[in-house]
């Protein structure tokens, strides 16, 4: 059990290629935290130098206080889950969890304890003699898991574990991956690019683009108060709709195609300046008419009933982006027609040029 | 691996297209081998006037023969020799180019160049090498207190025709490590580094259980090489002497046959080679359809 400091941490590849400027994070002790963003975002290369198996250029990474730079991945008390898995072809699931214990010379009878109890936590007992080949997706994921806890290290590493898995098998073990580490309560940092995974998951979030931190917080926090545009449009499904907007002169209000105006006082310092007006499609409700200067008018093009609810896609007058609203399943509506929508209050993003957040409304 | 059935339209297609590999294997392969095991039952007089059914006779007298059972010996000692020193050579190499990124091609290039070199040649080049007057690596080893001669030694005559197989066949062996080296998932190295594994302890336990089909693979392939395509380097370097000593199967065929024209021992020595390599080739196959899964 131990925190982890990530401070002030870069990366430079030869070429040279900047993967992380310069990033800060702090883990607290059994604390799980996700580290999410799109391909290439330098997510997988934070983790792979916590592991040791990147060099850190510059910047220090403590586990538990301690210094990790320049240790082997060995001396780091750290265990890690790969997007293989990575087990070892050639032994049994027994000998790929004991691999670690003997390296480190444990006693061969505490070896079998160890691995008896990983094996009875995560309901492996009774495949420990066969070999990876010839185990499931999923068992293969557990004997991973497995090796990782059998050693009781201070931290968890996990490399998107689940994306080999089928969609079904995925959400399942996510829920035991949840468990696990509620009840080992060992200190985790968890890399996925999918967002469902890392809200579900993760106690708190690092939200990462081209290297940077975009924002840390909890899936509360960045789902309601995302810090800037990248993070609102890269939490929740379907995509958050973006609007161009201009700030009213007098600062009272934002002016958005199709005639309408959001009144809001938190842009007065950006008066006259254009801003990005984020609505989340769950967000946009119907309303009772198209005439109020607080609705818009959607025309709606193609409707997609989901059953408990239907994303309608659509138009606005003076916007050529598509507009997603996630409206409850009952509604009667027709590709076609036109649709009075409202925001629901506080649930409004704005955005400066510098794609900031500067309130929610 | 998983073949697809394919239907010819016309019956004679399939024929036609087999056909010229047919042909090679009938006029290189079984037409002189069936001639091999025809004389292999026959003797004939010292002046070829008259032959002789003799049934297995000379099958017989070779077993009996304490100059055929050296070079049996001398055979397999050649052979184990040729194929740990090229197969150890061939994965240190292989294991430092995989550990190189950026000029890797450049490197693998040049290491596969000596198996274009025609085995005579190769056994020209060291030949020369080792030529006791005037051989680089002879005066080398002279300085360093070793008077080689492989003329007068026989450990030595032995020494270089190892030298002079084994290096032709590095490049083929590195080739085949680097390649099932490169098969394996980082990841997998990794895990075993994290779980406590120093380099040399993560090769012994990982990597190279993982190769062991390839080892088995090249280990069938380099006796073969050994024991049936080294006639030219031998003949080259040694030509069998001092004495024996580098008399290796291939080369006493070949010598009885046109040195000593006794074309029905020497027609019976092929076709106990020919058994050999088929039994190697057959094992090979086998080995060839156990695969790692990662």
């Amino acid at each position: 059990m131990a925190p982890i400091a990530i401070d002030g941490v870069r990366k430079v590849y030869p070429g040279p290629v900047e993967a992380i400027p310069n990033l800060s994070l702090e883990i607290a002790d059994g604390e799980l935290c996700v580290l999410v963003g799109p391909s290439g975002c330098g997510k997988s290369t934070l983790l792979r130098m916590v592991a040791g198996l990147e060099e850190i250029t510059g910047g220090e990474i403590r586990i538990g206080g301690r210094r990790v730079n320049d240790l082997e991945p060995a001396e780091r008390d750290i265990a890690m889950v790969f997007q293989n898995y990575a087990l070892y072809p050639h032994m049994t699931v027994y000998d790929n969890m004991a691999y670690g214990l003997r390296n480190r010379g444990v006693p061969k009878a505490e070896i079998r304890a160890l691995v008896d109890e990983a094996a009875g936590i995560l309901g492996l007992s009774a495949l420990l003699a066969r070999k990876p080949r010839q185990l499931s997706g999923g068992q293969r994921q557990r004997v991973a898991m497995g090796r990782a806890i059998v050693r009781k290290p201070q931290v968890f590493l996990f490399d998107e574990p689940l994306s080999n898995l089928d969609a079904k098998l995925r959400s399942q073990m996510r829920v035991e991956i949840k468990r696990l580490q509620r009840r080992l309560a060992t200190t985790s940092l968890y890399v996925t690019h999918d967002q469902v995974e890392a809200m579900t998951l993760g106690d708190r979030l690092l939200i990462m683009n081209h290297g940077i931190a975009e924002q840390v917080g909890t899936p509360m926090d960045v789902y309601h108060r995302p810090a800037t545009r990248f993070v609102a449009g890269f939490i929740g499904s379907p995509m958050m709709n973006f609007l161009p907007g201009r700030v009213a002169g007098d600062g009272r209000g934002v002016h958005l195609p199709g005639g309408w105006l959001l009144a809001t006082a938190k842009a007065r310092g950006h008066a006259g300046r254009p801003v990005t007006v984020g609505i989340r499609p769950e967000h946009l409700q119907p309303a009772a008419t198209g005439t109020d200067s607080d609705t818009i008018t959607l025309r709606t093009e193609l409707i997609e009933v989901l059953g408990a609810d239907t994303l309608v896609h659509g138009r606005l007058d003076g916007h050529d982006d598509t507009v997603i609203a996630r409206l409850p399943g009952s509604l009667q509506v027709a590709a076609g027609d036109n649709l009075p929508l409202a925001a629901e209050p506080g649930t409004v993003h704005l955005f400066d040029e510098t794609e900031r957040a500067i309130g929610h409304v | 691996m998983r073949t697809k059935t394919v239907t010819f339209r016309h019956l004679w297609l399939p024929y036609l297209l087999l056909a010229p590999q047919l042909l090679i294997t009938a006029v290189f392969f079984l037409w002189p081998a069936s001639q091999a095991i025809y004389y292999s039952v026959l003797q004939e007089d010292p002046f070829g006037l008259t032959t002789q059914f003799v049934g297995l006779e000379n099958f017989r007298r070779l077993l009996a023969d304490p100059l055929y059972l050296e070079s049996f010996l001398t055979t397999v000692v050649f052979s184990v020799l040729v194929a740990g020193l090229s197969m150890g050579i061939a994965l240190v190499l292989a294991i430092m180019a995989d550990r190189v990124i950026r000029t890797a091609l450049l490197y693998r290039t040049l290491l596969i160049w000596p198996y274009a070199v025609a085995p005579a040649v190769a056994g020209v080049l060291w030949f020369f090498l080792f030529n006791p007057t005037v051989g680089v690596a002879a005066y080398a080893l002279d300085a360093l207190g070793h008077d080689w001669n492989h003329y007068v030694d026989g450990t030595d005559a032995m020494a270089l025709i190892v030298i002079a197989a084994a290096w032709r066949q590095v490049s083929y062996n590195f080739l085949f490590f680097l390649a099932g080296l490169q098969a394996m998932p980082r990841s997998l190295t990794e895990a075993a580094a994290i779980d406590g594994a120093g380099p040399l302890k993560r090769f012994l336990t990982i990597q190279l259980p993982l190769l062991s089909p390839t080892v088995f693979f090249l280990m069938v392939v380099n006796i073969v090489y050994a024991f049936f395509e080294t006639f030219g380097i031998v003949h080259a370097t040694t030509a069998g002497g001092p004495g024996n000593d580098t008399v290796i199967l291939v080369y006493k065929v070949w010598r009885d046959a046109f040195e000593g024209l006794n074309l029905g021992s020497s027609a019976a020595q092929s076709v106990i080679l020919i058994v050999i390599v088929v039994a190697l080739t057959a094992i090979q196959f086998r080995t060839l359809e156990r695969r790692v899964e990662y």
